[in-house]
């Protein structure tokens, strides 16, 4: 579906950098594609009149000789929730409407340096917050294969740019499974890295020591090289550690992976037609030649229960900026006491005030030991049993969610039920390793992914064997 | 808790939160039931320690302006608060 229009990344710059078109022409290809697909409420705003300059300079320079970069005038979508530099950036959320943010952030900085250009900004969960972009304060978006399904979230809008080929790659992150979870509901690939290993400068802080930052793609091979122009230290941002030396690219597969099924993922819950793609996807991989073995990782169902008591707690650390002092919706009021309350209750979201309220909860004195310590603590156990199953094998697989995209509505009055379809992805986010989904055949028409996982900072390897599905 | 957070619910939404945030409190307090004597908790995992960098200023080339221009209310180089003290 996606690949109809645009090749791959490194074919797309080449058209470009050897003259055969122009950034400026591929800017407005991909302007476009936005206009014409208006229908599915991917992008909430296009930053036409920036891009093209861009595109301009990027043409000059070519013409001059100068090198253009590996994404030469590549055009991408960012989540709207990375900064970009003059225009606006609202985190689909109603308290940051109208922001334009002052700086840019250091991913789309990066890859801009490539030559790579910033197109639209996608929708998304406000702050990040959910898995369908339900709960975004303008609109959802509409899965390309089907309507009236969701396109998940909360990277949805960035998924579903990518899947209808508005542009080669997008930009989403990942604090709870929002990139794997959308790729996988809307068929394309998604890639969350080891944390730390893309700066989180810039990007509109969820939950700190959970965000990540990874691309969205066609292919694996994509994702390689756009994380391979985004990876590295940061001095913006203390959390950044040391890329491998030898960088980030499609590499040869192991002779001989071990590949370890998860098997509290293959339980119950599972949707027959899901459970079947990934035993399709599995039982590939072995004619493939990898070693295919069950693991237990036998702290998993508590997996949720931690993350959500460590991410509302750090969301509620990170929303309380939004005071209506220096940016974003301020309320008039007398006292300021007052004008944080009515800016908080008139510009947040139910998700968003949801989260803080728990989060607060966990942290207040009484109950911090009981709720945030203990489960950090529970985080320390998975994170050893994590290191203790890739011991035995190479990568861990299983799917990235129970069923396939839900219909518009159907989660919507009980946040539990939408909080349990996370249930996947969070033990990978409070663990820290890299994951990725990738597309894994349907079941009813609608997109399976498969979640592939590795050691922390292991490089290539996700990528190698995504090759083989 | 809405006051801790600094959130003002009407009537309506206190019922609404109340019932959503208990069965939330419910699930996640299962955890209860977890073994987790002798381990230290995690708070984060890239086991990276005290990352300094030398006390120079540094130009990343945005005016004081430019930052302030998302500020609703200043008086000259300073951002203008309600009164904290009535």
């Amino acid at each position: 579906m996606s690949s109809k229009h645009w090749g791959s990344i490194a074919d797309e710059a080449k058209k470009v950098a050897s003259g055969k078109t122009t950034a400026a022409a591929q800017v407005k290809k991909a302007l476009t594609l936005i206009a014409n697909n208006s229908e599915y409420q991917a992008i909430i705003s296009t930053l036409e009149t920036r891009a093209l300059e861009r595109a301009k300079l990027l043409d000059s320079l070519i013409a001059s000789g100068k090198p253009a970069g590996r994404l030469a005038g590549v055009p991408f979508i960012a989540k709207d929730n990375f900064l970009t530099l003059g225009a606006e950036t609202t985190a689909a959320s109603n308290i940051l409407k109208g922001f334009e943010a002052p700086y840019q952030a250091t991913a789309i900085a990066r890859l801009e340096a490539e030559g790579a250009i910033c197109v639209a900004k996608a929708n998304l969960d406000a702050f990040a917050h959910g898995g369908s972009t339900e709960n975004s304060d303008y609109f959802t978006t509409k899965n390309p294969h089907d309507k009236t399904r969701v396109a998940g979230g909360s990277s949805g809008g960035s998924a579903a740019s990518v899947a209808l080929g508005l542009t080669p790659f997008a930009l989403g992150t990942d604090t709870g499974g929002s990139i794997r979870e959308p790729a996988s509901f809307c068929g394309v690939v998604g890639l969350k890295p080891t944390y730390g290993l893309v700066s989180r400068s810039g990007v509109i802080a969820m939950a700190s020591s959970t965000d990540v930052i990874g691309p969205l793609t066609n292919t694996a091979e994509d994702a390689a090289l756009v994380l391979d122009c985004m990876a590295g230290k940061d001095d913006l941002d203390g959390t950044t550690i040391d890329r491998d030396p030898e960088g980030y690219s499609l590499q040869p597969a192991e002779a001989k992976p071990k590949i370890g099924i998860i098997k509290e993922y293959m339980g119950e819950g599972l949707e027959p037609g899901v459970r079947k793609q990934i035993d399709l996807a599995v039982s590939n991989l072995k004619k493939a030649g990898a070693e295919i073995v069950e693991i237990s990782i036998p702290s998993l169902p508590l997996a949720l229960a931690v993350y959500y008591i460590v991410v509302p707690a750090e969301i509620s650390s990170n929303l309380s900026r939004y005071d209506g002092q220096r940016f974003g919706f301020s309320a008039k009021a007398d006292s300021l006491d007052d004008t944080y309350e009515l800016t908080r209750s008139q510009g947040f979201g139910a998700e968003a005030k949801r989260r803080i309220m728990i989060g607060t909860y966990v942290l207040s004195s009484g109950y911090y030991d009981a709720f945030y310590k203990k489960a950090q603590t529970v985080r320390t156990k998975l994170i050893a049993e994590f290191a203790e199953a890739f011991t035995e094998v190479d990568y861990l697989v299983g799917p990235v969610a129970p069923e396939v995209a839900f219909k518009i509505g159907a989660n919507a009055g009980d946040p539990l039920k939408m909080y349990l379809i996370d249930i996947m992805t969070v033990a990978i986010n409070m663990v820290g390793v890299p994951a990725i989904s990738v597309p894994a055949g349907v079941s009813n028409g609608m997109p399976v992914g498969l979640q592939i996982i590795a050691p922390q900072k292991k490089r290539s390897l996700i990528i190698t064997n995504s090759k083989k599905i | 808790m809405a006051r801790l957070s600094r959130l003002r619910l009407t009537d309506e939404e206190v019922e609404k939160f109340q019932s959503e945030l208990s069965a939330i409190l419910e699930y996640v307090a299962h955890l209860d039931a977890a073994n987790i004597d002798g381990l230290d908790p995690t708070y984060q995992v890239t086991g990276l320690t005290n990352v300094t960098r030398p006390d120079v200023v540094i130009d990343y080339g945005v005016s004081q302006k430019e930052l302030l221009k998302n500020v609703p209310q200043t008086q000259g180089d300073h951002i203008k608060v309600g009164r904290m003290i009535t």
